[in-house]
């Protein structure tokens, strides 16, 4: 490891205060993973269906910490180039030119293979940062199994080997966030470095409480309502259950609407802004409607 | 933590471990040192926090949630008294308590002389204040009321070796949660007057759906608390295990575990896909590409240096699924339809096809519709597939298939046969499988029967399996990763 652990969390119930307070609410998995990370020092990768606030988290974190958040979005084809670090061959080419008799070729050698001239992505920048950092990797299922190795020894020893500078370690522990909507099934490698948390779709309370902290405006019996028609939609056989940024979506609309109580034909009319699919708008509605 | 505190805590967790792995949750010795190193930090009088600090740690699957919880509630269910977890007379005396107090409220109100504890109360007193419970999603009620339930109905006897579904049977029998729903309904839509929509009867509804389930959840961890103090920790965790989504078999699994099935399906045909994509990319080279290597020879002042070959095609994987669904694998044929949807999504050429002693062609049914359910039910109620009477004959379902779609295999078809090869004693027409084989890229079966009882009875699975690439045993996904695994 390459400095102190310096904690930036008292207890599991300050991480949810203070995550209630920015208006990211917490369940008890949330708050004391995040806190557990912080005590480990270990990465957190978070899994669950799109759309739950996975993303979010880190931002959160990010914010109540009071981090600078670093992002690295992946996607299929990700190099090292990408997401580590780059050489700048251009300036390097610059730099032999420049001055073709003074130097000799071991100086210039030495010379181009320096920090100057070192290109840093979204990985080094995080482990080099002075300021503290929040690092988010995000959907990570995303790049291939063999580029998920570039992953590993940032996760687990908080360093960066470049071949012709030697290992970079970090100056600070960052936290890191690794978030995946599960679409393959990541290495064991990979899971064995980081805690592991599940984000599902919020309990009813719980949305109720998202839909009212994040929709102004918002009365408490509508958000209710909301909260509970969503949960028997997603109860439904679909091929995209309902996420939260949906729900919150549909608040808003209901908001804009002036609508104070959800009947049949407000929801059935509204219900292409809580799903996607055609497929799905038409069962919903069909079963919304069925008496029992 | 002292010396002495932290080591009982090593020695609780590493038997917490040793559970796990019998429950076959893959630990690592890693996840194992992360776990110990989590509870320094997360006090274990914190039940949720530290079963969540264990989960984090020590489970990498969210498929293996359930399974590392039901180890988690039994293994520190008796924990309670040393170690400060939910500790289970004093939760009791405080309920009682709370009991006393809603007497005394109540008793203000219709002046009715109460005893002092719940264990007073008459069985239709019990079922009544469940149901007020119920109604006002009073949790700490409820709890008291799941208790009081199963030491009333559950009739427990010490040592006595039976499983905790038939505890649940029984207290569940008592207390008629079923009746009590539409009772419940009723009194709510008395309540208020007619004019809540009826999308508001049905959230009502599903309101108290919820609350029963989380009852009858509740039901069932006090028996299981009953039973582990009765019978210990070790046997119980043996009993009370839960299997993993992949070790479930097809062949006996329920409604609930059909479902995380489904689930686990979609990228384990994706993988199969991709496999069998990859096989013919990674082939050899292809002849000369004369156009090519003369076109990079220019960077070498005209040299062919660089020769390009012609890389064949990628052809799309063509696949002809056929499946048993007949009476004696009806579980499974629900399955392998569930499987043949979940394929047909991930090859361009699917076809599919299901017999009982009769055999007709079902990929129109899962290509018209993107509802599964919908997809299977038309299968099983329109697919042309009983020819006498409707018991399996695999000897003239694959002669039909041979006379009518033999002439549609071709070098690049994969055929995957589905069934446990129970012939009642037909004639086997093994000739077609041969014929089939001669003709198509691979011939497959897989098979959900245990391997024991293959070629027992009227099961002719290796007539069969001689003039195939390979027969496989498929009872759970596990056998069916594998067999994906082994197709590369």
């Amino acid at each position: 490891m390459a400095s102190e652990l310096v904690h930036r969390f008292e207890s599991v119930q300050q991480v949810r205060d203070g995550l209630r307070d920015i208006d990211y609410l917490a369940d008890d998995g949330i708050a004391g993973v995040a806190y557990l990370a912080d005590r480990l020092g270990k990465p957190v990768l978070v899994e669950g269906p799109a759309g739950t606030g996975k993303t979010q988290l880190a931002k959160s974190i990010a914010e109540l910490t009071g981090a600078r958040l670093i992002r690295l979005q992946c996607y299929e084809g990700m190099d090292e180039s990408k997401a580590l670090f780059e050489w700048n061959y251009k300036k390097q080419l610059l730099r032999i030119q420049a001055d073709k008799n003074s130097d000799s070729w071991t100086d210039i050698h030495d010379d181009i293979f320096s920090d100057e001239f070192l290109l840093t992505r979204p990985l080094l920048e995080a482990i080099t940062a002075d300021d503290p950092v929040v690092l988010l990797i995000d959907e990570v299922d995303r790049v291939e199994v063999e580029t998920e190795a570039l992953l590993l020894e940032i996760l687990s020893e908080y360093q960066v080997s470049i071949p012709e500078l030697g290992t970079i370690e970090a100056k600070q522990i960052p936290l890191v966030f690794l978030t995946s909507n599960n679409t393959r099934e990541l290495s064991e490698a990979l899971k064995r470095r980081c805690l592991f948390l599940h984000v599902d779709y919020p309990s009813m309370e719980r949305e109720r409480e998202i839909v009212l902290a994040k929709v102004p405006g918002v009365t408490e019996s509508l958000a209710e309502q909301i909260a509970r028609v969503v949960r028997s939609i997603r109860s439904l056989d679909l091929k995209k259950a309902p996420s939260v940024s949906e729900t919150l979506d549909w608040a808003r609309t209901l908001l804009l609407l002036n609508i104070e109580t959800i009947d049949e034909t407000v929801a059935k009319e509204t219900l292409h802004i809580l799903l996607k699919y055609q497929t799905d708008i038409a069962k919903a509605a069909k079963d919304l409607s069925v008496d029992e | 933590m002292s010396a002495t505190e932290t080591r009982s805590m090593l020695d609780l967790l590493n038997g917490f471990v040793i559970q796990l792995r019998e429950a076959g949750l893959p630990v690592s010795l890693t996840e194992n040192l992360d776990a110990m190193d989590a509870v320094q930090h997360i006090p274990i009088e914190d039940r949720e926090a530290f079963k969540y600090a264990l989960g984090a740690t020590l489970i990498k699957n969210q498929a293996h949630w359930r399974s590392f919880e039901t180890v988690f509630e039994v293994y520190f269910s008796l924990r309670g008294p040393e170690y400060k977890l939910a500790n289970a007379d004093g939760e009791s005396s405080e309920l009682d308590d709370l009991w006393r107090e809603m007497q005394d409220a109540s008793q203000e109100g219709d002046g009715r002389g109460g005893a002092g504890s719940l264990d007073a109360l008459t069985p239709e007193e019990i079922a009544h204040l469940l149901m007020q419970a119920l109604m006002q999603g009073d949790q700490a009620l409820m709890k008291a009321l799941a208790r009081q339930s199963v030491q009333r109905f559950a009739g427990m006897e010490p040592g006595r070796p039976v499983g905790g579904t038939y505890y649940l049977y029984r207290t569940l029998r008592n207390l008629d949660l079923d009746g009590m729903l539409s009772k419940m309904v009723d009194a709510a839509n008395h309540g208020q007057e007619s004019d809540a929509g009826r999308l508001e009867q049905r959230l009502e509804r599903e309101e108290f759906e919820h609350r029963i389930t989380e009852f009858k959840a509740e039901v069932e961890a006090e028996i299981r608390r009953r039973l582990v103090e009765d019978r210990g920790v070790e046997a119980m965790a043996k009993t009370l295990r839960k299997p993993l989504p992949e070790d479930v078999e097809f062949m006996h699994a329920s409604r609930e575990e059909m479902v995380s099935l489904r689930k686990a399906l979609q990228p384990l045909t994706r993988k199969l896909a991709a496999k069998l994509a990859r096989k013919r990319k990674h082939g050899r080279k292809g002849p000369l590409d004369f156009r090519n290597t003369v076109r990079h020879s220019l960077s070498y002042g005209g040299v062919p240096a660089e020769p390009k070959f012609k890389y064949p095609r990628p052809a799309k994987p063509e696949l002809m699924v056929v499946a048993d669904i007949s009476g004696s694998v009806a579980a499974f044929a629900r399955f392998t339809l569930m499987l043949v949807y979940a394929i047909s999504n991930q090859f361009s050429k699917v076809r599919s096809f299901v017999f009982i002693d009769g055999i007709d062609e079902v990929t129109d049914y899962f290509k018209a519709t993107e509802d599964i359910t919908e997809a299977i039910h038309r299968v099983n109620t329109e697919a042309d597939v009983v020819w006498v009477d409707g018991h399996s004959d695999y000897g003239h379902a694959f002669e039909v298939f041979w006379e009518r779609y033999g002439k549609d295999i071709s070098p690049k078809t994969t055929v995957l046969l589905l069934g446990d090869a129970r012939n009642n004693y037909h004639a086997s027409q093994s000739w077609v499988i041969k014929e089939m084989r001669m003709k198509a890229r691979h011939v497959y079966w897989l098979n959900p029967e245990p391997k024991s009882y293959w070629n027992t009875g009227d099961s002719i699975v290796g007539e069969y399996g001689n003039f195939t690439d390979g027969v496989y045993e498929c009872r759970n996904l596990r056998q069916l990763e594998g067999f994906v695994e082994k197709l590369a």
